[in-house]
């Protein structure tokens, strides 16, 4: 075997593996891959990233923008945020796994919690680094608080803020590939379980992840320009 | 009949059997969903070190590389400024991948082990670290720069004499985000046979024998946090004129 052919075969056998069905070498038998699997474990994918996002926007959004409007609690998210990027997120799923238990609930839980600390305190940054004499500004205006965050605050922190849930995004999905060894069916599957689905299968699983990342990343991008108010993109043009 | 009676009946008829089924006499460590078991932790510490050492070096290995390409990157992109964008989108379309695909696609090039997890989690600290050098590169005041071409610096010891210096605290910020990252991320290297603390946490029953995890889980966190503590030192020491500012 000639060591530069290998990676080319490889990946050729793994765009197989994606669609079409093929005989498992090692359960007997049984069929593995093919588009219906593969289309089947990316829903299934998409389904635990969505839930566990909105779960941690839910939790971590207004928290986030409600203590960068009072400009309170800095030293907590600062720890916030740091610890939560040294979680490690296969322990996560172990723990949860074996302590809490397998399936859907537990695993959306899990990756929420991962995506909580860089929402809360992209939320905060931003906020807090909107200029304070526009928000006196609204607030001679007339407005309310809550109109203060909704309408001022939230439009001109919103580079900082998507850039939070951006990144909640990247950890969840990433983290939702190992959701199979707490009992969740993702793409993962067909990288963990490689007994199974073989060599191809793996190599097949680690593509439909990477490119479904990137396009979740390129969805949230596209958001993002929308979300931006036209007055903030002349100005950096 | 309550429950007493039916262990005493059961006693009788299982015996000696039934008796090591109890939680009494089973090892914690052999009872499942038992949280930590104290009396295995001691027993075993041991076990985690070299596991640590290897956890250690994938990421000191990794981020020092990725610290080396990303530093050329930025110098590049503040030389050539048309080359900002693209190296900002390519690094940033590379930290997307999640690792553990990243591991399997490179697998057919760079194979099972080490090489391919320190080549994975490298390229995963490109976008961090080069987005805070460019970020420090820029936030130096054009007016030290003209103080220093005044005084008749090159462009080359403005950058590395005035510029860089300057952007120290956000480079090592970036450097302390890169190291915790990957140090969080290297547990996955046990995927790709690159060893490191994952492999106490997934593989050999690890994975439903929490205390063996929370063991994993709390060096991990040690060691991001010293990681983290001694960036922060690092930084007081080079920048000391910090110091003297808010002073």
């Amino acid at each position: 075997m000639s060591a530069t052919l290998i990676p080319f075969a490889s990946f050729g056998g793994a765009i197989e593996f994606i669609f079409s069905e093929q005989t498992s070498n090692v359960t007997g038998g049984q069929k593995v891959g093919g588009l219906e699997q593969a289309i089947e474990l990316t829903l299934k994918q998409l389904e635990v990233t969505a839930l566990a996002l909105a779960l941690a926007l839910i939790v971590a959004l207004p928290i986030g923008l409600y203590l960068g409007h009072k400009g309170r609690g800095e030293v907590v998210l600062v720890g916030l945020a740091n610890a939560g990027r040294a979680l490690p997120e296969l322990a996560m799923i172990a723990l949860v796994a074996a302590l809490i238990g397998i399936g859907l609930l537990p695993v959306t839980l899990a990756l929420a919690v991962l995506g909580i600390p860089p929402i809360i305190s992209n939320a905060y940054v931003g906020v807090r680094q909107v200029d304070r004499a526009t928000v006196d500004a609204a607030r001679g205006m007339g407005m309310s608080e809550l109109e203060i965050i909704r309408k001022v605050e939230l439009p001109l922190s919103i580079s900082t803020v998507m850039g939070g849930i951006r990144s909640a995004t990247i950890a969840i999905v990433a983290t939702a590939t190992i959701a199979p060894l707490a009992g969740v069916e993702t793409l993962g599957d067909f990288i963990i379980n490689a007994s199974i689905y073989g060599d191809d299968g793996r190599l097949a699983g680690a593509i439909l992840v990477a490119l479904l990342a990137l396009a979740i990343e390129g969805l949230l991008a596209l958001l993002q320009r929308r979300l931006t108010s036209d007055g903030l993109k002349v100005k950096t043009a | 009949m309550s429950s007493v009676t039916l262990l005493a009946a059961a006693g009788e008829v299982g015996g000696d059997f039934f008796k090591e089924r109890t939680s009494d006499t089973l090892p914690c460590q052999a009872q499942t969903g038992h949280p930590f078991c104290w009396d295995w932790a001691t027993e075993n510490i041991d076990r985690f070190r070299s596991p640590t050492v290897e956890h250690l070096e994938l990421v000191v290995i990794s981020v020092v590389i990725g610290f080396a390409v990303a530093f050329a990157l930025a110098v590049l992109a503040h030389r050539r400024n048309w080359l900002r964008t693209p190296l900002l989108a390519a690094t940033g379309i590379l930290y997307t991948i999640p690792s553990i695909a990243f591991f399997f696609l490179l697998l057919p090039v760079t194979g099972i082990g080490k090489d391919t997890a320190i080549v994975a989690l490298a390229v995963y600290t490109l976008q961090i670290i080069y987005r805070n050098m460019m970020l420090g590169l820029d936030n130096v005041p054009s007016s030290t720069k003209e103080a220093a071409r005044g005084m008749g610096y090159t462009d080359r010891q403005i950058l590395w004499k005035v510029e860089l210096p300057l952007a120290v605290p956000e480079i090592v910020a970036g450097l302390r985000v890169a190291i915790v990252s990957t140090i969080a991320i290297a547990t996955l290297a046990v995927f790709i046979g690159g060893g490191g603390l994952g492999t106490q946490i997934y593989g050999g029953g690890n994975l439903t024998f929490p205390t063996s995890v929370f063991i994993a889980l709390a060096i991990v966190l040690l060691m991001a946090m010293v990681f983290h503590v001694g960036l922060l030192l690092a930084q007081r020491f080079l920048t000391p004129w910090q110091k003297a500012r808010s002073i």
